[in-house]
């Protein structure tokens, strides 16, 4: 597929990445020659060097027969004006990066409709949404939801001192009685779907699907339930910060704010209002946060602008007992690294970004229209889970899974019918309009019939 | 560096050589000749090659740089034309090893400059692959590769940045592969056109065959002595005509294809093309028209010439160097400035010419007016400082290396300053033939084989762009240091 892609900042590179390991055409647009010349020696991409809100520069870049523009420059109305354009000259779907408060609060629908937008994506709203979920359930590393909560995939690591060390799957079964599923494990740098006799090590990084009521049960047999946090501190006040405090606010979680800007902390106190307690102050003083009661709080979140000093306060938080540390961290590489130092919950903003436009263009590529229902990256991106919708043209229907012939590395890992959530042994089986959830390592799939062999 | 990846590559290019080796294989069973042997064993031999190659060297890391491109190319080339020598050496034909490698890396660099005396000796099948080299050589053997092998490396974009030639190396659509499956389908297509036209004149299929392969490479092998002077004049305009067509920057080609005509006839550098052709062809007939009998008789051959050598094909139909001496001089200018960048041809390539033009205009006024601000535009588009900063330091190292090999080239006594001066421009372009003692009529023959390893060298060092082989031969390159 023809994806034209406008901005090659931080979020469009990861985007251009990922779009390109997907197979598909892009065509990078900046106009800043450098940056052109590194995604070309990077990707596999054509570089236009150009305004993308020019139409000779669209047009260079062959508009006319794309089928998604990407906009994701550093200018909302840039990026607007951009897919507008694009979409009069022809491009099929388009997609801009709107990321300023005042237009996501009131005039999104409006203008999302005016300009024929497909989608818009906010970064920092993304990223805000999946802290929170996680801040909501503190045991895990990740949390992903499908069918409207009716299910969800945690990501947990295995402590040393685990009880799963050393269990194999049917034992663990055994052991802990619940309906769930173990449905990818990640160790080092291999992700795995795990058989009956796979064995569980110490350190290891698995998910877990379920119902939530079942994931709470497990996870309390576990001993490693912790309940949803309470009072948040964040360092930084930065967009990522404004969308997160507005929502647990909302949920009446408590949350406290540190920023070294003044004049930043002013305009933070007039949007949130009374509710959220600012403190204007360096985050990098320790002094500064045992002062504000680095102890005194369940969760702390860095979401400053520089990834060293979100992964410096980080550690010294959870040196300080704060039950759960999640860390802003904007370049990939660093991951392993703060992994290692014992961060384990880490938010990379332009993954959960480019996850959402890797699902978009795959499900624009089915002829169908949208089958893949939902994608997450989960693991690290070792291994995918995507929901998908029964329909008629699914050939395996009401046969037994322990009949059916899967590939290599494929699961199903859950079958939503109507209200119901089956985590599915052998006997289960597909009907017509279930929604699936499949996951799968070392592959990608774009339609439910790309799991039978 | 990544040395295994680069082996590793280079093993994979080694089995395509085998390959293309199974034409002429075919060729010469067709026609029942002993040196199907020669094909045999040599095919033999690259297979090995590249096995070990390929098993020893299993990369841990499919990352490459700007620095492995470079060095697999100048590699690869240098190895190509190792064992493309071989046949030659192995059936007998030209017995000197070191004969057969220029002659080998005179195909694959397009040049065309040959060491043999009587070509019509040869056999079919010998005469077949001397001349596949300029087709495999003249639009990369690389990017022939790439076109084929699914993924050869991540990051291919180096690689086929150090193999082509020309300023500024773009793709013309996303996917690498998919360019390089392009310009590969367009180079067949425009050959299959020549193939047919000169087939309804007066030559063979296999003459025809072996006369477009010399011209779509812009090389000059013929399969006869006199190349091209023995032909109708209906096959020597058709050769003058592809001959300028293979000179011009591939992507129009594309750019018709996909009817983007205006791109096309605003590409400055196809319009700079097209004049300096017109310009010398008259210049040209208006000094031979009275040598020949008719006007007719003194464009054609004008026109020939001029368009091989401005192709840097290097065919004839006229012996040149029984001109007037200012057509001399100016058909060895030509020589320099060579044809588009992006097409098969060699030469300083015509788009470095414009902006080197135009550098200097702009250098030249911003003296008289100090303060006055100005840029350089090419297509209607600004050509940023760092492009033309690297083509002012291309022309000062390509003269650099120029006159280092003429001046190595001077150690030989029996020839003459312009024999030996026209030899190093004609082989650093990758014309063919020169002035003097190697001009349309002569041959390398009678260098010494130093002197013929050294224009081999020069040849390899014009078609692949002076850098490749430049960073290839330099020993920090090798070893771990850091620089």
């Amino acid at each position: 597929m023809k994806i034209v892609v406008s901005g090659c900042g931080k979020i469009g590179f990861e985007i251009i990445k990922n779009l390109v390991n997907e197979g598909h055409d892009v065509i990078a647009v900046d106009n800043n020659p450098a940056a052109i010349e590194e995604i070309t020696n990077v990707c596999d991409v054509m570089g236009v060097t150009g305004n993308s809100a020019d139409c000779e520069t669209l047009a260079e870049a062959g508009i006319a027969d794309t089928q998604l523009f990407v906009a994701v420059t550093g200018s909302d109305e840039m990026n607007m004006l951009s897919c507008y354009i694009a979409k009069r000259m022809g491009a099929e779907h388009t997609i801009a990066r709107i990321r300023n408060p005042e237009y996501n609060d009131n005039s999104l629908s409006f203008m999302r409709q005016q300009l024929g937008l497909s989608l818009s994506i906010n970064p920092e709203l993304l990223t805000a949404k999946e802290i929170f979920n996680v801040l909501k359930f503190p045991s895990a590393v990740k949390v992903e939801n499908f069918s409207k909560r009716g299910i969800e995939l945690v990501e947990i690591k295995l402590s040393v001192d685990s009880e799963l060390d050393g269990l194999t799957m049917v034992k663990m079964r055994e052991k802990y009685k619940a309906d769930y599923l173990v449905c990818a494990v990640t160790r080092g740098e291999e992700a795995f779907i795990p058989a009956g006799n796979f064995v569980l090590k110490a350190g290891d990084k698995i998910g877990i699907i379920a119902a939530p009521n079942e994931l709470q049960k497990l996870l309390k047999m576990l001993g490693v339930l912790r309940k949803q946090a309470k009072s948040v501190m964040i360092l930084g006040a930065s967009k990522t910060a404004y969308y997160l405090s507005k929502m647990l606010i909302s949920a009446g979680i408590d949350v406290k704010i540190i920023e070294q800007n003044a004049a930043r902390c002013e305009e933070f106190g007039a949007e949130l209002g009374e509710k959220a307690v600012i403190i204007n102050g360096d985050g990098a003083e320790q002094e500064l946060l045992l002062e504000e009661g680095i102890r005194a709080v369940d969760s702390f979140v860095a979401l400053t602008g520089m990834d060293e000093e979100n992964i410096i306060v980080s550690l010294f938080a959870t040196t300080q007992g704060v039950q759960k540390v999640i860390t802003k961290i904007n370049r990939e590489e660093m991951c392993t690294l703060a992994n290692k130092l014992g961060l384990d919950s880490i938010i990379v903003p332009k993954s959960v970004n480019a996850d959402i436009l890797v699902r978009y263009a795959r499900a624009l590529e089915n002829s169908m229209g949208s089958n893949v229902e939902t994608l997450y990256k989960i693991l690290d991106g070792r291994a995918e889970a995507l929901e998908f919708n029964v329909r008629s043209d699914f050939t395996q229907v009401d046969i037994p899974l322990k009949n059916m012939k899967f590939k290599q590395n494929i699961l199903i890992a859950g079958i939503v019918r109507g209200r119901k959530t089956i985590i599915p042994s052998g006997d289960d089986v597909i009907k017509l309009d279930d929604k699936v959830i499949v996951v799968a390592a070392n592959q990608r799939l774009n339609d439910l019939a790309d799991i039978i062999k | 560096m990544n040395r295994r990846m680069v082996f590793y590559m280079l093993g994979k290019i080694i089995f395509v050589e085998a390959l293309l080796l199974t034409l002429p294989f075919a060729v010469s069973l067709i026609y029942k000749e002993s040196c199907a042997w020669s094909f045999l064993i040599t095919i033999g031999i690259a297979l090995a090659v590249g096995l070990i190659l390929t098993v020893l060297s299993k990369p841990s890391t499919r990352l490459i740089y700007a620095k492995e491109g470079f060095v697999l190319v100048a590699i690869a080339w240098i190895l190509m034309s190792l064992i493309g020598a071989l046949p030659f050496t192995i059936s007998g034909e030209i017995p000197n090893y070191v004969d057969a490698i220029f002659e080998t890396v005179s195909g694959f660099t397009t040049t065309g400059a040959s060491i043999l005396t009587n070509i019509e000796a040869l056999s079919h099948g010998t005469l077949f692959w001397r001349s596949f080299t300029h087709w495999v050589g003249g639009m990369g053997v690389l990017v022939f590769v790439m076109a084929l092998v699914p993924s050869l490396c991540d990051r291919s974009i180096h690689i086929l940045r150090a193999e082509v030639p020309g300023p500024v190396v773009g793709k013309l659509v996303p996917k690498i592969k998919q360019t390089a499956k392009i310009l590969y389908l367009i180079y067949i297509a425009l050959t299959l056109v020549q193939v047919i036209l000169l087939w309804c004149g007066d030559m063979n299929l296999f003459e025809s065959l072996i006369h477009s392969f010399g011209t779509a490479g812009t090389g000059g092998f013929s399969s006869k002595a006199d190349s091209i002077a023995g032909y109708s004049a209906y096959s020597q305009w058709v050769i003058t005509i592809f001959m300028l067509v293979f000179g011009l920057n591939f992507n129009i080609f594309f750019f018709i294809l996909i009817k983007r005509v205006k791109s096309v006839l605003k590409n400055e550098e196809m319009w700079a093309y097209f004049g300096i052709v017109a310009v010398s062809i008259a210049i040209v007939t208006a000094n031979t028209a009275p040598i020949y009998e008719t006007f007719a008789e003194a464009l054609r051959h004008s026109a020939f010439q001029v368009a091989s050598i401005i192709s840097t094909t290097g065919y004839t139909t006229a012996d040149y160097t029984l001109w007037p001496q200012l057509i001399k001089t100016l058909l060895l200018i030509l020589m320099i400035i060579g044809s588009c960048a992006g097409s098969t041809a060699g030469g300083l390539k015509v788009s470095r010419v414009v902006m080197l033009f135009k550098q200097t205009k702009k250098e030249l006024l911003h003296m008289l007016h100090p303060r006055s601000v100005s840029t350089v535009k090419i297509d209607g588009k600004k050509v940023d400082s760092a492009t033309l900063h690297s083509v002012c330091v291309y022309f000062a190292v390509y003269m650099v290396v120029l006159f280092l090999v003429f001046l190595l080239l001077s150690l030989e006594t029996s020839f003459s300053f312009e024999s030996n001066l026209s030899a190093t421009i004609a082989c650093f372009n990758n014309i063919g033939p020169g002035l003097g003692a190697v001009g349309p009529v002569g041959s390398y023959a009678a260098y010494s084989p130093f002197s013929k390893i050294l224009l081999s060298l020069t040849m390899l060092f014009g078609r692949l762009e002076i850098y490749p082989l430049l960073f290839a031969l330099t020993p920090s390159t090798w070893t771990k240091k850091i620089r």
